[in-house]
């Protein structure tokens, strides 16, 4: 559902330069009007400059911050967590999910669980998880691997039981024997889902992150930045690390999932099998 | 073998999970060996839920929380389903609403809510409008590329037999991307749930299960936390399924629109 992401109408390489050009400008119009109205707003004085800052100040606080390396530092440590915490989720989500889809046993064994805790937002767990595991690093990459964990393991679970039954037949009539036939039949055949689980888990630990980051008092990050913030009222500041927020968000789900899709399932011919 | 044999085996071991989940985690906590303050009996979470329960302190809290998430979530289908309809109708719209939105999409509600919090205070307005912002997205995505998935021969079919724009409106293209539009719904009631949790811990008001959740952490009582995490759950899972679930039966199913997931 998110593959419409920015630019959808950008047109492919090869169309006239003037389409290119209508194309970019249809972009980049509401933009204008959108940051057109936000000045007139701002330089009216409705609302006091300290809280609705004119552009020019939100991009001046931006390049000094980025000049500085204090907005570089804390998009680095956000990630860093981001990769810890997802990077979890998705080894232990991946195997849970397909043990889950291979044997009858743990997929009774695992469910029940996986339904009564997936249900509740991963944000309800952060106190207590701040009151376990003590607040800063542990309490928010251990949260932010148990929230992208339940896709992961859903679709993993999905995966493995919708590969086709008679892809397996073929393959055993072949006379693959077990091990092959998940090497080389379950696994490429399950991993549209599962990437597509690893995609929704990477969003949401990415949206929890940011939460986390204010909750679990880090001394670094994105979240905490905007948060620290708002104490001294630097509304410009505020703007620009959830600027920076959003390119991070921008760049992980358009351009390292899709990349990763391009190379392995769009490749092999699957995706459209899936159904668009 | 025998289907209902297999259903009933499957169900008898998620009840023993179940079972042997909750003793495991009442014999840790009757262990000794984590302070019993942060780690409480199973029996006394329910207690406590029971306490807060009867004197009206925890549905009052619920009452708070799903005010807001109802309240965002209702502004978020008013703006989401028309802009989304809109957009897949008339082409200037989706040009000028489509970057827009894939520029705003990114951002997580969370990140917002210090923003909101200058902008309009503390409290039920903040936390309404995170509601709003997280919810609106997916209603207009999904309404956006339904009314697009309108098979177009089933337009032409019934421009065929003489329907006019009103009636191919109400009678194909929004039934037809009903499907798309009730996953929007689905996914935004999600969202919104799992917003409003968070604004209300960071945006903390007086009432509400997530601020509830976050304010005994002061005071260390994880009866409280647990309590109000079970209430959350099934709060969140009545929803889910009871409300969408049955909203999709009464008209994608009946119309035969969508087959029970994986055929």
């Amino acid at each position: 559902m998110h593959e419409v992401a920015a630019f959808a109408a950008a047109p492919p390489a090869g169309t006239p330069v003037s389409e290119r050009l209508w194309a970019v400008a249809r972009n980049t119009f509401p933009f204008v009007v959108v940051g057109g109205v936000w000045e007139i707003i701002a330089h009216l004085g409705i609302f006091p400059i300290k809280l609705f800052p004119p552009l020019e100040q939100v991009a001046r606080a931006f390049v000094t911050l980025t000049l500085s390396g204090v907005l570089p530092l804390h998009a680095l440590e956000t990630l860093l967590r981001l990769i810890a915490g997802f990077g979890l989720a998705a080894i232990v989500g991946v195997c849970i999910g397909v043990l889950m889809g291979r044997s009858r046993r743990m997929e009774d064994i695992v469910l029940p669980l996986v339904a009564v805790l997936a249900p509740i937002p991963g944000l309800a767990y952060a106190p207590l998880f701040l009151l376990w595991f003590g607040p800063g690093e542990v309490s928010a990459v251990l949260l932010v691997a148990f929230v992208s964990v339940f896709p992961v393991i859903f679709n993993s679970w999905t995966g493995v039981k919708a590969v086709k039954e008679i892809w397996m037949r073929s393959a055993q009539a072949l006379g693959a024997d077990n091990h092959r036939i998940f090497r080389h039949v379950i696994l490429p055949g399950s991993l549209p889902f599962i990437l597509t689980g690893l995609r929704l888990g990477l969003a949401q630990a990415w949206r929890i992150l940011v939460a986390v980051e204010m909750l679990a008092a880090v001394p670094w990050g994105l979240g905490w930045l905007i948060f620290g913030a708002r104490e001294f009222l630097n509304t410009d500041v505020m703007m620009a690390g959830i600027t920076v927020i959003a390119l991070i968000g921008l760049t992980l789900e358009k351009y390292l999932f899709q990349k990763l899709e391009d190379f392995t399932v769009v490749r092999w011919g699957m995706m459209e099998s899936m159904g668009a | 073998m025998n289907d209902t044999l297999q259903r009933r085996r499957s169900y008898t071991r998620a009840a023993i999970t179940l079972v042997a989940a909750t003793v495991l985690y009442e014999l840790v906590a009757l262990s000794g060996f984590f302070p019993p303050v942060l780690l409480p009996g199973i029996a006394t979470i329910w207690k406590t839920l029971f306490a807060m329960l009867a004197d009206g302190r925890m549905i009052e809290h619920a009452g708070a929380t799903l005010y807001r998430v109802l309240l965002g979530f209702g502004l978020a289908i008013v703006v989401g389903l028309p802009l989304g309809i809109l957009m897949a109708r008339f082409k200037p719209i989706e040009y000028f609403v489509l970057p827009l939105t894939s520029a705003l999409m990114p951002i997580p509600s969370f990140a917002l809510v210090p923003l909101f919090m200058l902008w309009f205070g503390i409290g039920n307005l903040t936390t309404v409008l995170i509601v709003f912002y997280a919810a609106t997205f997916p209603m207009m995505f999904n309404t956006w590329t339904g009314v697009r998935a309108v098979n177009p021969l089933w337009l032409r079919a019934a421009g065929a037999m003489g329907a006019d724009e009103k009636r191919l409106f109400w009678k194909v293209i929004i039934p037809g991307a009903s499907p798309f539009i009730i996953t929007g719904m689905r996914q935004a009631f999600l969202r919104s749930w799992i917003a409003v949790v968070g604004a209300e811990m960071i945006a903390a008001s007086d009432w509400g299960l997530g601020w509830v959740i976050f304010d005994s952490k002061e005071f260390l009582q994880t009866d409280v936390m647990m309590a109000s995490i079970v209430v959350i759950g099934c709060i969140g899972f009545v929803f889910e399924r009871l409300v969408f679930g049955s909203l999709e039966r009464f008209t994608v199913y009946r119309w035969g629109m969508m087959r029970m997931a994986r055929g």
